[in-house]
């Protein structure tokens, strides 16, 4: 869906990003991930050509976007800039409204759409449409800020850091909303990020940015496995090892085979399927015991989940993905 | 109380001369809307051509204004038109210059970069950003200069008189050449109340012209509204 093939900027002297290449397939999230000056705002930025790459390519559906006519890219990618940038003028309708307004959409097409979208961002269209950005809280400006990029429907989001500037917790309700919403609609996105947990937790793919260059690209759990130099190993911090086990789930590893008899105490450990497995292992360590049982949510048995089994796993390097 | 017993016995007198002085003053002020706007908007994005501007149009202020319609006596006389409301409204127009033009381009270049950068990064041409979000997020600083330049107009524009310009100016000219302190005084007292009440007016419309979003006192008067009905 997008390839980028040996991307360079170079602003007079610095060079801000160096031969970068990478491909995301459709419906996919990736991330840019990678310390502050590294590069990932200018390359995200040069895919909706607000920054005019210096070499390289960039193919959106197999089209070069150096054909394309740089008004009507940006009007077909949607784009969250970090600071959110809602027009504090306009309304939550008309912020919404304003890529369908610029494409010459129908007025009560436009306003079907923005009540529609605000739906999905999980706020009530009744209350919000006609308020002025400076009536909304932080998570809700951010909100907005994603149903105005999703406005007109673009196959393509780039997001910079767009929960960026709000607080931890808040922070991760707002990631799983987001991840529930692209579950809906399947957008091709590509995301920046400083924070690897949340790269870990929402990227398909993963491009580790250092000084302009990429690093490593993979999934999260290949960065994790099989770093490949000594500065992914570091970015992705000591605790590489329990990372691992956040991207898997108790069903992933539930077995049919019973634990030995007179093992330890009958006094059960009951895990969810969706649980992931460093919270199991946790949970294991923390009672003292062995295995537990996973049973579903209506209490159905799954399977059972030993502890040599999870840790069987982190040596295996090709293990399914959670989400 | 002889002043007001003057003003109500000339009031036919006082009201013509009233509308002289604001037509002056409005048509001046509404020309260096039309320049200076543009202008500012012009040089809000090239720091170096701002600065030469506002000194130009600073230095224009510095000039006396007795100064500036005596300069102008000899340069228009050329084209026929040396003193009367012409040279008038020329004078008016370039001290509005500052006020505009300099509230403009602060207004304009004080955007917040993230719009500007959302604005251009959904899609946007230089005009429907300008249209759409700078100018309205632009109004409340501009209105400020308008009303600056109104009021400052409404006093040098008695001044004015001195050139056959017509307007209250004329009042206090003859107060002081017959000696004759209510007609001075009333002269005064007029052209303080109207530059009062046209601040008061222009800040009226400068907050209707204010887009809602902007202005939270007002938006939360009418959350409390809604929340009571
Ligand atoms: N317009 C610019 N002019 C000069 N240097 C720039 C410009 N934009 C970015 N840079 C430089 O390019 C490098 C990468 O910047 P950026 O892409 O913003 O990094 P990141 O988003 O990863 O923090 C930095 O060293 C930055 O200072
Ligand atoms: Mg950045």
């Amino acid at each position: 869906m997008i390839q980028i093939e040996h991307l360079s900027k170079t602003f007079g002297a610095i060079t801000a990003v160096e031969d970068v290449s990478l491909s995301v397939a459709e419906g996919q999230i990736c991330i840019l991930l990678g310390p502050s000056g590294c590069g990932k705002t200018t390359t995200l930025k040069m895919i909706n050509r607000l920054i005019a790459p210096t070499s390289g390519t960039i193919r959106i559906a197999g089209r070069d976007t150096a054909e394309l006519d740089s008004v009507t890219l940006k009007r077909s990618i949607g784009y969250v800039i970090q600071q959110v940038g809602l027009f504090p003028n306009m309304t939550v309708e008309d912020n919404i409204c304003v890529v369908p307004n610029l494409l010459g959409w129908d007025k009560t097409k436009s306003r079907k759409r923005a009540a529609e979208l605000l739906e999905v961002v999980a706020l009530d269209p009744a209350m919000f449409l006609q308020r002025y950005p400076c009536e909304l809280s932080g998570g809700q400006q951010q909100r907005v800020g994603v149903a105005r990029a999703l406005a007109a429907d673009p196959p393509v989001m780039l997001m910079d850091e767009p929960f960026g500037a709000i607080d931890p917790i808040n922070r991760e309700v707002i990631q799983d909303e987001f991840m529930r919403i692209q579950r809906q609609v399947g957008k091709t996105v590509l995301f920046v990020s400083h924070d690897i947990d949340e790269a870990m937790k929402m990227a398909d793919c993963v491009a580790l940015f250092h000084d302009g260059r990429i690093e490593q690209f993979g999934t999260p759990d290949d960065l994790l496995a099989q770093p490949a130099s000594e500065f992914v190993a570091s970015f992705m911090g000591g605790d590489r090892v329990m990372k691992r086990l956040r991207l898997m789930r108790s069903v992933d590893v539930a077995s049919q085979v019973p634990p030995r008899q007179g093992g330890s105490s009958p006094a059960q450990l009951v895990v969810k399927p969706g649980d992931d497995l460093r919270q199991v292992l946790s949970q294991l360590l923390g009672c003292g015991q062995d295995w537990a049982l996973c049973n579903d949510s209506d209490g159905r048995f799954v399977g059972y989940v030993h502890q040599a089994d999870i840790l069987a796993r982190l040596a295996d390097h090709t293990m399914p993905r959670v989400h | 109380m002889e002043t007001l017993r003057f003003i109500l016995d000339n009031h036919g007198l006082i009201s013509l001369l009233l509308g002289q002085h604001l037509f002056i003053v409005a048509l001046a002020v509404g020309l260096a809307i039309l320049t200076g706007v543009p202008i500012g908007i012009a040089i809000s994005q090239h720091a170096g051509l701002r600065r030469w501007v506002l000194a130009l149009a600073a230095v224009l202020m510095t000039i006396p204004s007795a100064a500036l319609f005596g300069l102008m006596i000899p340069v228009l006389s050329l084209v026929g038109y040396g003193i009367g409301v012409v040279p008038a409204v020329i004078a008016l127009f370039l001290y509005s210059q500052l006020p505009i033009i300099r509230n403009t381009s602060t207004a304009i270049s004080n955007i917040d970069p993230a719009l500007r950068e959302a604005a251009i990064g959904m899609g946007m041409s230089p005009w429907q950003r300008l249209r759409k979000v700078e100018l309205p997020l632009a109004v409340p600083l501009i209105m400020a200069g308008v009303r600056m330049a109104t009021v400052i107009n409404i006093g040098i524009a008695a001044i004015a008189a001195y050139i056959g310009a017509g307007g209250l100016g004329s009042l206090i000219i003859r107060g002081i050449t017959q000696t004759d302190t209510r007609q001075l005084l009333a002269g005064a007292l007029v052209i303080s109340v109207i530059a009062i009440a046209a601040d008061y007016a222009l800040y009226a419309l400068q907050r209707l012209l204010t887009p809602r979003g902007l202005n939270t006192s007002t938006l939360i008067a009418r959350r409390l509204e809604e929340a009571t009905t």
